[in-house]
């Protein structure tokens, strides 16, 4: 038989059965020698390896609360205050299990990320296909996936379709549809559907491995407060035990001394800020905002001022079509000839119309004849034996077909930027197709949450023509627009903002506004996932682009800054009532140290409180 | 120049901190060393020649911190 090593949960639970028995002896037999025994007992099971850590400590001239609880238990136990030793060292032991039990919990919000972890691959090896462990799969294998199984790396998929659930990397409850060469990331997992993937970046160079760390990295970049914390506490404890000694001297008085070192410790106040921190980012690693770190928590609650990028961010950043007008026939109708008639076609126009076709009506099946290309006016073509013209006004002034009418309407969509594509017969106009790169479904209220969460001042930055940029920030009900900027012009614009308001945040999809996103007080990159260069420079990344999460994420950092100055506040307040119970000779060793352990152990529920933190829906 | 990544069991005292780095500061042959309080892991950048990984484990051990696993 191997004797293991005792865990601490074992530990404990001798520790309790001794410690009950030396109460019920203290209580019913008073002070004999089996319960003295049993108290010294009780004190060296739990105090051992609190002792051996403050020895291991000392060497490296580190005085810690392993320390103070070690001169208090040996004080206490050369004065014959047994009952006291061991009541302190278990109620410690207790205190740290617990503890480290309910950090855990604040840490757990990062554990389902954790958990999405794929744990195997399966990759196609001529014929056969093999299981290997996800970093054993190469640079360029092709990995097979089947429904409910989980993607292992980043690549593109070369065969089939399906549903994929990629919430542990954007963040988004909704399955969304990827097929034939679009891009799959690591740890998402496919509800309905096969693909084959072509492996892009495996083991640690994954999107979902890099977030992982970043977020590890981020919870343990220390906050402003926290630096102050930890400085404070390294001169404390040596003060305190001059403190006491101190007071040993002046009153002579050894068991008030010894009680001033066990409550003076000051693990509530250092653990105050981190456990906040920890919590509230890990809270948005679950939806998908990476915060880097504390300080950019701290930060983000009291930005004056959110500046937009337009295109990619306020906008999708590929043309669609934004509408459509018919004359005489159904708008479906004009959809479905303009897209069989753009067909053949690999212009982003043409792909725009198809791709709309397909949402109204599903896939095209009528193919165009005697299809001819027009260069910079558009095509004509024949379909179910009728010709038609597709294209702009050019196109419909060559073959004379009249416009007058609608003129006026098509130079005012102009002006806003927008792109008009014509359809007619050889005789007359049949439909109106407006495309433009369309403003996010969700902009509009995301910039009026983000006005009632108190951002005094929202404003787009774009390279684009005045007039475009105007329609859309008239739209969107922002306080200013700045248009037809150059790179640089954007950091200028950015300072401006920055003297006459105050703390500025710069969003941006990463792509080409990277100086901005650099120059202003808080970078925040959108839509990050799969962009490394973004997810590097930005302050926070989200990983979906839903404007949505900005006045969640903002809200969040309030909360946490909150709950970090609760945690603050308490455990001063904590400490100071115990000090003054000491200074008064009402408070006790044991009950010093259960006040204390208890004041921890409250800290950290406040703080996992956090992980359930949700945006308020107004 | 090799690095480390160690998981040690949950550390739940900012003063624990102190102490594995300050131990890993006298170790000669580690050139940086990182405690990261929340993940409760040790990162650690060392010259092979100098000592080994095994050698690092062991000092972190003895402060009385388990090494749960590396990387």
């Amino acid at each position: 038989m191997i004797i293991k090593k005792p865990t601490k949960k074992n530990i404990l639970w001798i520790a309790v059965v001794l410690i009950t028995i030396s109460f019920v002896l203290k209580e019913f037999l008073a002070d004999t020698l089996i319960t003295t025994c049993f108290m010294l007992v009780t004190a060296l099971l739990a105090g051992i390896p609190v002792f051996k850590k403050a020895l291991v400590a000392l060497r490296y001239k580190i005085i810690g609360i392993d320390a103070l609880v070690t001169i208090a238990v040996v004080g206490a136990v050369l004065i014959g205050e047994y009952w006291e030793a061991a009541a302190v060292t278990f109620l410690f032991m207790l205190g740290d299990y617990l503890e480290s039990r309910t950090i855990e919990k604040t840490r757990s919000s990062i554990k389902t990320l954790l958990d999405q972890a794929p744990v195997k691959a399966r990759v196609r090896k001529g014929s056969q296909e093999i299981e290997v462990r996800p970093e054993e799969v190469m640079k360029g294998d092709h990995v097979i996936v089947k429904p409910g199984e989980k993607i292992s790396v980043d690549g593109t998929i070369l065969e089939g379709s399906g549903y994929i659930d990629q919430s542990a990397i954007t963040g988004e409850p909704l399955p969304v549809n990827r097929g034939v060469n679009e891009h799959v990331f690591s740890g998402t997992i496919i509800e309905s559907g096969y693909l084959i993937i072509s492996a892009e970046k495996v083991g640690d160079d994954t999107t979902f491995a890099k977030i992982l760390e970043l977020v590890e990295d981020a919870q343990d970049s220390k906050a402003k407060t926290q630096q102050f914390l930890e400085r404070f506490s390294r001169f404390y404890t040596p003060a305190i035990i001059l403190l006491s000694l101190s007071l040993y001297l002046v009153t002579k008085d050894i068991v008030l001394a010894l009680t001033l070192l066990v409550i003076a410790c000051p693990g509530a106040l250092v653990i105050s800020a981190p456990v906040s921190i920890v919590a509230g980012i890990g809270n948005g690693a679950r939806s998908g905002v990476i915060v880097k770190g504390g300080e950019i928590m701290e930060k983000l609650g009291t930005v004056k001022v959110i500046a937009f990028d337009k295109t990619g961010t306020l906008t999708y950043g590929k043309p669609s079509v934004a509408g459509i007008q018919a004359f005489g026939i159904k708008e479906r109708e004009v959809l479905r000839i303009a897209a069989a008639g753009e067909s053949y076609s690999e212009h982003p126009l043409a792909k725009a119309i198809i791709q709309k076709a397909g949402e109204v009506s599903g896939p095209g099946k009528s193919l165009p004849e005697k299809s001819e290309i027009i260069t910079g006016k558009g095509l004509s073509f024949t379909l179910d034996s009728v010709r038609y013209y597709l294209g702009n006004r050019k196109l419909m002034m060559d073959q004379s077909i009249r416009i007058d009418e609608i003129e006026e309407q098509i130079l005012s969509q102009e002006r806003k930027g927008h792109t008009q594509v014509l359809l007619a017969n050889s005789e007359k106009i049949l439909g109106i197709i407006t495309i433009a790169d369309r403003v996010r479904g969700d902009a509009k209220n995301a910039v009026s949450k983000l006005k009632s969460v108190g951002i005094r001042h929202i404003v787009m930055l774009t390279g684009d023509n005045d007039r475009s940029a105007k329609a859309i920030s008239n739209e969107l009900g922002l306080d200013e627009y700045f248009s037809e900027l150059l790179p640089e012009d954007k950091v200028r614009v950015l300072r401006d903002l920055q003297e006459k308001y105050g703390r500025t945040a710069m969003v941006g999809d990463g792509v080409n506004d990277a100086p901005a996103l650099a120059s202003s007080d808080l970078g925040i990159a959108m839509g990050a996932a799969g962009s490394d260069v973004a997810i590097e420079t930005a302050d926070v990344v989200l990983m979906s682009s839903e404007l949505d999460k900005l006045s969640y994420v903002i809200g969040l950092s309030r909360s946490t800054v909150r709950n970090m100055r609760q945690n603050i506040y308490f455990a001063l307040l904590v400490a100071s009532l115990l000090l003054a119970g000491v200074l008064v000779r009402s408070v006790h060793l044991s009950f010093g140290m259960l006040v204390h352990e208890f004041s921890v152990l409250l800290v950290i529920i406040n703080a996992v409180r956090l992980t359930g933190y949700k945006e308020k829906s107004r | 120049m090799a690095k480390k990544t160690y998981q040690l069991e949950t550390v739940s005292c900012p003063s624990c901190i102190a102490k594995i780095e300050g131990m890993l500061k006298t170790i000669s042959g580690i050139t940086e060393s990182q405690v990261l309080f929340n993940s409760s892991r040790v990162k650690v950048s060392y010259d092979e020649k100098e000592i080994a990984s095994e050698r690092i484990k062991e000092k972190i051990i003895s402060l009385g911190y388990n090494v749960l696993g590396e990387k």
